[in-house]
């Protein structure tokens, strides 16, 4: 068997290329050409995708994979693997509220149950007005100031249901 | 006046209590009223319920005020708290607050001291100088002094970290890395954040210390994608690092090669598995790999690797400056030196307290942790993050130990400790136990993958009143299979949860109304 290095470049016609947006293309052509030269350069490209898009749209698999000289299951298998990347546009902002024991030791569940009784969402979904989308999180290293959220990359402790609802009133205005 | 010295914490804990309001409230407040400061972002001290926790540098020294949100500010000023006045939120001197004064600080020693992105600071306070013995040292020496420290690898599973590094460096190969594990997944831990954003130049160090130990020239810190705090104050002080000549081709004109960078995760807890954390690197799903063969022989992209928890490689350079014998006079037992334990979840005074080993749980959770924070009586502690066993309270006499944990089926793990109260319902956290499992298992292994839904439903059956001697039965066998058919942690651990809760809360286990999911 040879190795991946030595493997022969077989260059592949990216399927479907038109279903990309000019934006989604340019950030997906920009971050391989950056960062595919790094060693395990994958995690990175989706990184960088995801941070200008917000996603990692279904349609640059094909073309990340060429780039990389990977197959397109390859780089499927990844973005599904990992519970941060996503497929789907999310909303403008990402509310992720932690699930884990030392917020459950603080009334996450009634957080969690209160947050999707104020959203009408589910974990996962989006808010109708397109403004949240709301994602569960498995620890923030904020565990003596619990119950955690963050919006977007911004940490927020000892949230109330009170607290809750004004972070969603600022996402809702963009901050 | 001659300006006065403000310290306000810029770790994720404390922002996420307001302190960057603080910080401009001070900022703004002093410039109304002509006073002199100059506010530095310090890391937490980690008496979190006090966060934001300010610090007036007076000639007697620092004194504390906490928690100061933006809206206490004028009035901390209109008592004087610019000259370290009284105020109800004082504190006095901060080394005095007995939280603090009865910790015995030596990985930490640093943290929330010092303005964590100013090398000339860290480098004043003791920085470096574990590097500048090292490379005095040959790399046997190095590594034999880190073994006879008797340094356990602080992630959770306490291998000798000697014992790596010797493997590491007696493999022969053209290229090794050295890994930091930073993809601190653990609820109820928050040390390897704190710390990061606090002193990164003692893990820049650390690593740095590693590699010319064992012969590696590169390093990757794997954080999580949970930590942006950390990811910003980590490439901050790596350039710097790197323009002062600490990192780079001649590494303190020493000749010897050391690159470094943060490589993020990206939200999956068997990333901190450390073979699944090494495929993620190369860039592939973070599945476990098969051990042999071991990373310090075949590790990252094949080629021999350090793979070590941040707390453990910024420990490293106390010992190298203070010596081996200094830091395993910590300690008891074979668990030797400190360990940084986190009081998290339900409890009064949450925080960060680093101690030698063998303190007992009751003293953290009581004498530490003043009880919990609803004020009900506390019921049950999680140790060792998802993976712990659950402690009742007739075990709060254990010690912090390595073995006195595993003699009492329980782990240690990262030292985090998460407190319930009594309203917890016990059975719901042994459902979870499974269902996160479920959630974040790689797949590779039967037991894990099928055993953790598997789980849920015999833990649903159970509480349904559905045969509950036969559904016990089923869940213990399940959890044996788990034990000792799984791959990794994940699946051989996940029967702590379940089975402590069975064996010490069997009452909520009995029939009542069907079982909820927590959420």
């Amino acid at each position: 068997m040879t190795s991946r290095s030595q493997r022969r470049v077989i260059p592949v016609k990216p399927e479907r290329p038109s279903n990309l947006s000019a934006a989604e293309r340019g950030a997906v052509e920009e971050a391989c050409a950056q960062l595919k030269s790094l060693p395990g350069a994958l995690l990175p490209i989706l990184h960088a995708v995801q941070d200008k898009l917000g996603f990692v749209p279904p349609d640059a698999v094909a073309l990340i994979a060429a780039e990389l000289n990977l197959s397109r299951a390859e780089v499927h298998g990844v973005i599904s693997f990992y519970h941060y990347f996503r497929t789907m546009k999310p909303g403008r902002k990402v509310l992720r509220l932690c699930r884990a024991e030392a917020c459950q030791a603080v009334g996450a569940h009634a957080l969690e149950a209160h947050a999707k009784r104020a959203l009408a969402i589910d974990f996962h979904e989006t808010t109708a007005d397109g403004a949240i989308t709301l994602e569960p999180v498995y620890c923030l290293g904020n565990c003596a100031l619990g119950p955690s959220v963050m919006v977007d990359d911004r940490l927020v402790g000892r949230v109330s249901e009170g607290r809750f609802d004004e972070i969603v009133e600022q996402a809702r205005r963009g901050k | 006046m001659n300006g006065v010295t403000i310290y306000v914490p810029g770790d994720a804990a404390a922002v996420a209590v307001g302190a960057d309001e603080t910080a401009k409230a001070i900022a703004e407040e002093a410039r109304r009223r002509g006073v002199d400061a100059r506010i530095v972002r310090n890391g937490s001290r980690g008496l979190l319920w006090l966060e934001p926790l300010v610090e007036v540098q007076t000639p007697a020294g620092r004194v504390a005020y906490g928690p100061v949100d933006a809206a206490a500010v004028a009035g901390l000023f209109d008592a004087g708290f610019a000259g370290g006045a009284r105020h109800p939120l004082y504190h006095g001197p901060t080394a005095d607050i007995p939280y603090l004064k009865n910790q015995e600080r030596l990985t930490f020693a640093r943290v929330g001291l010092i303005d964590p992105q100013n090398l000339d600071e860290y480098l004043h306070h003791g920085g470096y100088r574990g590097l500048q013995a090292a490379l005095q040292m040959t790399s046997a020496a190095v590594v034999e002094c880190v073994t006879a420290s008797g340094l356990r690898g602080r992630g959770g599973a306490a291998f000798p970290a000697g014992i790596k590094w010797k493997t590491a460096l007696d493999a022969a190969g053209d290229q090794k890395f050295i890994v930091c594990n930073a993809d601190e997944g653990d609820s109820g831990t928050f040390s390897d954040r704190m710390l990061m954003e606090g002193d990164p130049f003692v893990l820049i160090e650390g690593m740095t210390i590693a590699g010319i130990a064992t012969g590696a020239t590169r390093g990757y810190i794997y954080l999580r994608f949970e930590y942006p705090h950390a990811q910003r104050a980590l490439n901050r002080a790596i350039a710097t690092a790197y323009a002062r000549g600490y990192l780079g081709a001649d590494v303190l004109k020493s000749g010897r090669r050391f690159d470094l960078e943060v490589r993020l995760g990206a939200g999956a807890y068997i990333c901190g598995e450390e073979t699944s954390l090494l495929e993620s690197l190369e860039g592939k799903r973070g599945q476990v790999r098969f051990k042999p063969p071991l990373p310090a022989i075949q590790g990252l992209f094949g080629k021999p690797t350090v793979i070590n928890n941040v707390i453990t490689l910024a420990s490293v350079p106390i010992i190298l400056d203070r010596g081996a014998e200094y830091y395993r006079n910590f300690g008891m037992g074979r668990s030797r030196g400190t360990l940084p334990i986190q009081l998290a979840g339900n409890i009064k005074y949450g925080g960060l307290v680093e101690k030698a080993f063998g303190l007992t749980m009751r003293e953290l959770l009581y004498d530490y942790g003043g009880g919990s924070l609803s004020g009900r009586p506390i019921r049950a502690v999680q140790v060792g993050g998802p993976l712990g066993a659950y402690l009742p309270e007739s075990q709060f006499d254990t010690k912090l130990d390595y073995e006195a944990f595993a003699d009492i089926q329980g782990m240690l793990g990262h030292g985090g400790i998460v407190v319930f109260d009594d309203t917890v319902d016990m059975a719901a956290q042994a459902r979870y136990a499974m269902e996160f499992c479920a959630i974040e298992s790689c797949g590779k292994c039967t037991p894990c993958r099928i055993g953790s839904t598997r789980g849920v439903e015999v833990i649903d059956r159970l509480l349904n009143g559905d045969d509950p001697a036969k559904q016990e039965t089923l869940l213990r066998d399940l959890c044996e299979t788990l034990t000792y058919g799984s791959l990794c942690a994940l699946g051989g651990l996940t029967p702590y949860p379940v089975r402590s809760a069975l064996n010490h809360f069997p009452e909520d286990f009995r029939r009542r109304t069907p079982a909820r999911a927590p959420g």
